[in-house]
């Protein structure tokens, strides 16, 4: 395993809100795939029905947060989202769920992520995510 | 629609609804144009394994779903409930949430057009002047019987 692919697991495998959700992610080079299998409990809408617009924006965060942790140097501590802006293209069907990270600026404090997800098809995104995240040293 | 009518139908968007459920949401208060929400601190929901901060993600859903219960509060008549959807949500972090306190998000819908809803949201942990992040979101309106 590389280095860049022990450090996303060692993030996955350390923080508990991932287990919550569900999510698992996969490195191909330096692109990262992350997956969200549906789960009854990520409904919102029970009607449609839809997965809550909470998990969308909760996996495409923690998405970027993944992939911050592919590019961060080991033993860094887990960045600090300091705002997200969500918008909402289609609705999340009870599906499994995909996203990826493009890391658009890594300063010296802070990065710029902006998330896509999708589901049947990447040219079909339910959802966008742009945030700026506050990096910590180890 | 009448006090008891509207605490119904948000007793049941925030304790029925399944990731409503699943994070653990109380309805904490309901009025026409407001809602708030209480989530308890839980292990299982920590973003940060070094200080036992709760995740982030815990927090936009909570904002979410806070600013969808001040929206369908607005309806006027428990006959027409509408159902909403989320068009875009904007969340900012003030500091992190404390580890093992109760988390409260309070949302108000300041105005509502025929097909859209504008609310804002914050949500604190203790004193409501010391927020851990607020939102702005818009929500998109399905009006008529909701199924």
């Amino acid at each position: 395993m590389s280095e860049a692919a022990e450090r996303l697991e060692t993030f996955l495998g350390r923080v508990p809100y991932v287990r919550f959700l569900g999510m698992h992610a996969k490195l191909a080079g330096d692109e990262m795939t992350a997956t969200l299998p549906f789960a009854p409990h990520l409904v919102g809408n029970t009607v449609m029905p839809a997965l809550h617009g909470g998990v969308l924006g909760a996996f495409m965060e923690m998405t970027a947060l993944a992939q911050l942790s592919v590019i961060s140097p080991p033993s860094s501590r887990v960045p600090k989202t300091i705002d997200i802006a969500i918008e909402y293209l289609r609705p999340g069907k009870a599906q499994v769920t995909y996203a990826r990270a493009d890391v658009r600026k890594v300063g010296r404090q802070i990065a710029n992520v902006h998330v896509e997800a999708w589901q049947e098809a990447r040219s079909k995104p339910v959802a966008f995510l742009r945030g700026h995240f506050l990096l910590r040293g180890a | 629609m009448s006090p008891e009518a509207l605490r119904e139908i948000a007793r049941n968007m925030v304790e029925t609804v399944p990731q409503a459920s699943a994070l653990g949401f109380k309805l904490h208060s309901i009025e026409p144009s407001r809602g708030s929400i209480l989530t308890p601190w839980r292990e299982d929901l920590v973003g940060d394994p070094d200080t036992g901060v709760i995740a982030g993600g815990v927090i936009t859903a909570l904002l979410d779903h806070a600013c969808g219960l001040a929206t369908i509060s607005m309806a006027t008549d428990s006959k027409t409930p509408f159902s909403t959807a989320t068009l875009d949500l904007r969340i900012d972090y003030m500091r992190a949430a404390t580890p093992r306190a109760d988390i409260i998000a309070e949302a108000h819908c300041y105005k509502l057009t025929r097909s859209v809803a504008f609310v804002r949201a914050h949500a604190y942990d203790g004193d409501p002047a010391d927020p851990i992040a607020t939102a702005q979101a818009a929500f998109i309106l399905k009006r008529g019987p909701v199924a």
